[in-house]
């Protein structure tokens, strides 16, 4: 049986983890590089590294996280953060990457995603939306979280994997930090409209937020978070574990 | 030496990258007399596989890789590169593959659950067939370990082959093995310390290196 999947997110800033609360006060965590072995080690099922820098040495030294941790870590990498053209996906898929997510550079260039699809399989590409609840529905929002695109979340997912995403993470930004469980409302809604697979982001606190989600909505196939897992507040083979007894199936 | 073959297809750092961790030496290459003087061989691919197999013949490693594997060298498919060893393909049209083993590659669609979701992604468990005995891949693999699977077409007609089903809502094919030919739908660089011990049992048949 196909397992639900753990996946821990590595914020990464001039080669360094980071983690914010409602996506802001970023605080220093860890060495990615150490970290990512670590949650290897605990059984994470895929690691995703957000590349969260702006300048051009911070990029490099991503890139040099990215080949260090392929290099000793076999398990599913996705990454994203920056990716706007064609070129960024070469750039990390030759470091390492096995999925790439594209979330502001789809807003601004729809056209990135088909031609991405076309060039690396819909397999490679992750969308990844940043979703608040708004005027009784879901809007998507750009530049992590802090511009309101007006567009209609639901809407953009659909078209995203029509041209051609062959996964989405759904980030609540609703939820994201405050350790109150999944956005469950927001992902039925979504798991509805898409075929492809959905990995819920966003309000994990505890073990039983993932039971939760995976009870809930049957159709999620994956959970992921960043704070609980790096401050050791959930330990991943206990998680795995408690998600075992309860009778979902994961890999131990 | 194991030579991972590049053909155009895909990207092959983390296979390298594997092989080097398990302390395999390894070389991604183009170049037939490479391929002719490794010990064993790896056929990765991802993508479709008509522009794959076509990028196999007109490279002319096609016919290196027929020769090679005629000769009794280890050749190991991963993926898209062990839907190649079949004969045929019904992706988007029919399309040869290396007929290095018997059978077909269709989609698996129609023999799944309409509420299945695909492509498969994912990490899903293996299960050997009770009728053949474990094959040497899986000496260190338990039935129900998990590996990863990225796909949509699967190796279908190819019974006498299979080494390792795993279930999705139907059993679709694995793993396949005749004499030195094998192949493993999943990624074992991608699937842990599982994967990890397919690569170690890989560099193992046909002898030391």
């Amino acid at each position: 049986m196909l397992a639900k999947r753990i996946i821990p997110c590595l914020d990464v800033k001039n080669g360094r983890v980071v983690k914010g609360v409602n996506f802001l006060g970023l605080h220093d965590v860890s060495s990615p590089v150490d970290l990512a072995r670590r949650y290897s080690d605990h059984g994470a099922d895929e690691l995703v590294f957000y590349d969260i820098t702006a300048s051009a040495e911070g990029r490099q030294l991503f890139t040099d996280v990215l080949r260090k941790v392929a290099a000793e870590i076999f398990i599913p990498l996705t990454v994203g953060g920056g990716i706007n053209t064609l070129d960024d996906f070469d750039r990390v898929l030759k470091c390492g990457a096995d999925k790439v997510s594209v979330n502001s550079g789809a807003l601004r260039d729809p056209s990135l995603i088909s031609a991405a699809a076309r060039k690396y399989g819909d397999q490679c590409v992750v969308l990844s939306a940043d979703v608040k609840r708004q005027d009784g529905g879901w809007r998507v929002y750009a530049k992590g979280g802090r511009e309101d695109t007006g567009r209609d979340a639901i809407e953009w997912i659909r078209s995203c994997v029509e041209q051609g995403a062959g996964e989405v993470v759904l980030n609540s930004i609703d939820a994201d930090g405050v350790k109150t469980g999944f956005d469950l409302e927001m992902l039925e809604a979504v798991c509805s409209v898409v075929q492809v697979p959905v990995i819920a982001s966003g309000g994990a606190g505890s073990m039983n937020d993932f039971i939760e989600l995976f009870r809930s909505i049957p159709r999620v196939d994956a959970g992921l978070a960043a704070s609980i897992f790096h401050f050791d507040e959930v330990a991943i083979p206990d998680l795995k574990l408690c998600l075992h007894q309860a009778g979902i199936p994961v890999r131990l | 030496m194991i030579a991972i073959i590049d053909y155009g297809v895909g990207n092959l750092f983390s296979l390298r990258s594997s092989f080097h961790f398990i302390g395999a030496e390894a070389c991604v290459s183009s170049d037939p007399d490479v391929l002719r003087k490794a010990d064993r061989l790896i056929l990765p691919g991802v993508g479709a596989f008509a522009d794959a197999a076509a990028k196999l013949r007109e490279s002319g490693l096609a016919e290196v890789v027929r020769e090679e594997a005629g000769s009794g060298k280890p050749l190991m498919g991963i993926c898209l590169g062990m839907q190649m060893l079949f004969e045929r393909s019904l992706e988007y049209g029919e399309h040869m593959g290396l007929g290095l083993l018997p059978g077909s590659i269709v989609s698996m669609e129609p023999v799944i659950p309409a509420n299945f979701k695909v492509p498969h992604i994912g990490w899903n468990q293996l299960y050997f067939p009770a009728d053949k005995p474990k094959h040497a891949l899986f000496s260190q693999a338990k039935e129900g370990d998990h590996v990863y699977f990225v796909h949509t077409y699967y190796a279908a007609d190819c019974d006498s082959v299979v080494i390792a089903n795993t279930d999705y809502g139907a059993p679709l094919t694995a793993a396949v093995a005749k004499e030195n030919v094998m192949g493993c739908q999943f990624h074992p660089e991608k699937s842990g310390p599982v994967g990890l011990n397919i690569l170690r049992a890989f560099c193992r048949i046909g002898g030391a290196i």
